[in-house]
């Protein structure tokens, strides 16, 4: 048995957990990351790859707008690219009553600094002109973007390794207790990691720990439907999805500058956390191209080449589980985001560690406490 | 029990007599093909209008061939043919099958996978230049449409399909610039003990070189290509090295390379079915047993696509395979036969591995020499130093964390030609051993999917 010592051991080296390593190895903490398999290969190296903020409940702006300025600096903070640019990022809608909605929209997220511009059937027309004639309206996000997962959450692991962090991939945290004035997290390789600090950021693994410290955090674990095309001439630029209320009628694309475009939605399908795979059902693929055909006719040229699924888990109220513990001193979540959680991984993570670092935090957090969930009071 | 559903994937000499064996239990298959017309690669048919004989378009194969063919016309009406069609998919007990653009899913109680095999490469600077082919390729071109990759070719690599291809272009007319094969007379010798289960194909294979010989074709052993050089236009040399360290340079105007065989297993991938490291094959297969029962359920593999042991070998496990399948749905068969059956796939297996063991794959030993500006995967334009970087940059320990790392793998052929190649330059760049750095792992669609595909109504 190998016993290490650290400030904080975080368990689960998704996005939230290489960020929140990263951020507190800038603040001089000594941090010990533990991850099943490998940094980023879950929830956050599978999904869409949205740098978005419109859409968000009012409610995440302020986080999503601290996660945007540190979008923009990842190049020089952590010395590598992870392929974030900013071409915006358009919603369009078939129907005369979300047009309305996204005038709703646009004057709430003002007060937030995310200025959106409303589109008129026209104006979508002259701007993307690969768009269906058919769509009725648009609203755009000039400052948002989207960025490549499979390279984001192992980069900020990589940069928090230089600035001294210890990641443990391959290494499961099988239990985490606190015994006296430490965490005593148990992993499956025989190591033993103590620290008076323990994040749990473990995605769709994380509600058993949770439940260990008499949490209980409701989620359903699927897999979102993604698929690629072969590479085309790049012309697309913003990510672009459709809001909707018809279920089937929600896809949402983006071309990568190589010239792939990567799709989502509008279904999800199985993932398993003891298996560690979900996939994408084939009925999946063909709704999604019938969405995708739809808003781009001109898609249906185009083969697709891959398709993939990850492991994302999604709470009763679409809203991440964020925040200190209301039962055990020292012990902190950062996991749940429903699907939406890669705009939001820096963010989370600067806003954890100066949580953990300071005891405090600017950023209102409030409404992500997992008290929502539990009616037990605090132990002390 | 109703009639139960049997699906085959594949019209080759696996898949024919997996269906010949079905319809004379009393069932009827369907079968799956991308091709036209029955054949598979190897007895590929000829274009309508073309009129080439049998002799001509499979020389010493031309009975089997013609054997093959009229089975599967014996058995148009008792089978559902679905030609020009590609199993895209796989999941819960159903194929989906796509043709022009309509995607079917089509429910079986059993499947039978003969998916064939692909040409092994392992890349060579210049290998995307015009000009280059598989050898694989360069035979279809010939086989299918009576045309010749070149007026001067190299011939390189490794395997029979090497000397088979520069004798069938030989016949053709081409001239031959060079046959370079990089496997040593060594392997060769090791190979022979297998080789000799199977006389009459060894020495086939050895009047094969006689001919190329007497043809005054240079054939060299010993040496492995350097880089396919020339300009925008094309191929104009090809350069390769001896063991001795010495360099030999050819004109040409064409290059047909590979090393021997690698099997398709997406659709075993994508059924679930348990795979192995194969150290003789050197290669990920799915794991079956005598029969070809997969570890799934209602999965039976046969062919190249998971034996790589030639058409012979192709057409018994087919229908082994429908056998065991019969076996497992309750419908009786003829022991003896299947025990015959068995026996002679022993000996094609013993020839098979005599074969691996005389032309093995040299990727190992390329894997070290290859520049980094070299392309790895020409999909995505991937280069060597790209996919190190991922290994001694990056982390990467195994193929798939390299693959997400660098794109190599991530395009259209998704891995099916480059994965071999990344997987031993990854193993060489973190000095892992092979078996250690895993496989690509098969995601849908088994081949590019038109976006244009819409669910059958």
């Amino acid at each position: 048995m190998k016993i290490e010592q650290a400030d904080v051991v975080i368990i689960g080296g998704g996005f939230m957990g290489a960020a929140s390593a990263f951020f507190l190895a800038e603040r001089g903490r000594s941090v010990v990351l533990l991850d099943a398999d490998m940094v980023g290969r879950q929830a956050s190296g599978t999904n869409f790859g949205n740098v978005r903020r419109q859409g968000r409940p009012i409610n995440q702006l302020p986080l999503a707008g601290r996660s945007r300025r540190i979008w923009g600096e990842i190049p020089r903070r952590l010395g590598e690219d992870v392929e974030f640019v900013q071409r915006g990022h358009l919603r369009v809608c078939w129907a005369e009553e979300i047009a309305a909605d996204y005038e709703t929209y646009a004057a709430e997220a003002h007060a937030h600094d995310l200025d959106l511009e409303l589109l008129s059937r026209a104006e979508l027309r002259r701007r993307f002109e690969y768009l269906s004639p058919e769509i009725h309206a648009g609203s755009f996000a000039p400052i948002d973007g989207h960025a490549n997962p499979r390279l984001a959450a192992p980069a900020f692991a990589r940069a928090a390794t230089r600035l001294g962090a210890v990641v443990h991939e391959r290494t499961r945290a099988i239990s985490a207790l606190k015994i006296g004035d430490d965490f005593e997290v148990v992993t499956d390789t025989g190591r033993v990691i103590r620290a008076p600090v323990c994040l749990v950021t473990a995605g769709a693994w994380a509600a058993p720990f949770a439940a260990s410290f008499g949490e209980t955090v409701p989620y359903v674990v699927k897999g979102p439907q993604m698929s690629v095309t072969e590479p085309a001439p790049y012309v697309v630029g913003p990510s672009i999805g459709v809001s909707t209320k018809i279920p089937d009628e929600v896809v949402y694309f983006r071309q990568v500058t190589r010239g792939n475009i990567v799709i989502g939605g509008p279904r999800h399908g199985p993932a398993s956390t003891e298996t560690f795979r979900a996939s994408v059902l084939p009925e999946n693929t063909l709704v999604q191209l019938d969405g995708m055909r739809r808003l781009v006719p001109m898609i249906a040229r185009l083969r697709v080449i891959r398709v993939w699924s990850g492991i994302e888990c999604y709470l009763p109220d679409s809203q991440p589980v964020m925040g200190p513990s209301l039962r055990v001193p020292g012990l902190f979540y950062a996991f749940g985001f429903s699907g939406a959680g890669f705009q939001l991984g820096p963010g989370v993570g600067d806003v954890m560690a100066e949580l953990i670092d300071t005891g405090r935090t600017d950023c209102p957090i409030e409404p992500f406490s997992v008290a929502r969930f539990s009616n037990a009071p605090p132990i002390d | 029990m109703a009639t139960p559903r049997v699906v085959i994937v594949g019209a080759g000499p696996a898949g024919v007599r997996a269906a010949e064996t079905f319809v004379a239990a009393g069932l009827r298959p369907i079968v799956v093909d991308e091709a036209r017309a029955a054949g598979g690669q190897i007895y590929r048919r000829q274009p309508a209008n073309f009129r080439r004989t049998s002799r001509e378009l499979y020389g010493s194969e031309a009975a089997k061939a013609d054997d093959l063919h009229r089975t599967f016309e014996r058995l148009r009406d008792h089978i559902e043919h679905r030609s020009e069609s590609l199993a895209w998919n796989l999941r819960d007990g159903r194929l989906h099958v796509v043709r022009d653009d309509v995607s079917e899913a089509v429910a079986f109680d059993a499947l039978v996978v003969a998916s064939g095999a692909t040409d092994r490469v392992f890349p060579v600077p210049g290998w995307t230049r015009p000009g280059v082919y598989t050898l694989g390729a360069a035979q279809i071109a010939l086989k299918a449409q009576g045309c010749a990759i070149g007026a001067r070719i190299v011939f390189a690599g490794t395997g029979p399909l090497l000397y088979l291809v520069a004798a069938q272009y030989l016949k053709a007319g081409a001239k031959i610039a060079a046959v370079v094969d990089s496997s040593s007379l060594g392997d060769s010798l090791r190979g022979l003990p297998g080789m000799a289960a199977l006389p009459k194909v060894l020495l086939r294979g050895a009047l094969l070189m006689a001919e190329l010989r007497l043809a005054g074709v240079p054939i060299v052993q010993s040496a492995v290509p350097v880089a396919f050089d020339g300009d925008d236009s094309g191929v104009t040399v090809a350069r390769f090295r001896r063991a001795d360290g010495r360099e030999l340079v050819f004109d040409c105007d064409a290059v047909g390379f590979g090393h021997h065989l690698r099997a398709e297993t997406q659709l075993a991938d994508l059924a679930g079915c348990d795979f192995a490291f194969d150290a003789v094959k050197r290669q990920w297969l799915p794991v079956v047993d005598d029969h070809g029962r997969s570890s799934v359920d209602g999965v039976y593999l046969a062919g190249d696509g998971v034996r790589l042991a030639g058409a012979d070998a192709a057409e018994i496990s087919g229908a082994l395979a429908a056998r065991a399948t019969l076996a497992d749905l309750g419908i009786a068969t003829d022991e003896r036969e299947t025990r015959a059956l068995l026996a002679r796939q022993r000996r094609l297996f013993r020839f098979r591995d005599g074969v691996f063991t005389a032309f093995p794959w040299p990727g190992a030993r390329l894997a070290e020499t290859f520049p980094d500006d070299g392309l790895v995967c020409r999909c995505e334009a991937i280069t060597a130093g790209a996919l190190r970087h991922t290994v001694t940059g990056m982390g990467a320990p195994e193929v798939n964390r390299a693959k997400s790392f660098s794109r190599v793998g991530m395009g259209r052929c998704q891995g099916r030609f480059c994965g071999l190649a990344s997987a031993e330059i990854v193993a060489a760049a973190g000095g892992f051993p092979i078996d250690a750095v895993g496989r690509l792992r098969g995601q849908a669609p088994v081949k590019p999917l038109p976006a244009s595909t819409r669910t059958a109504p």
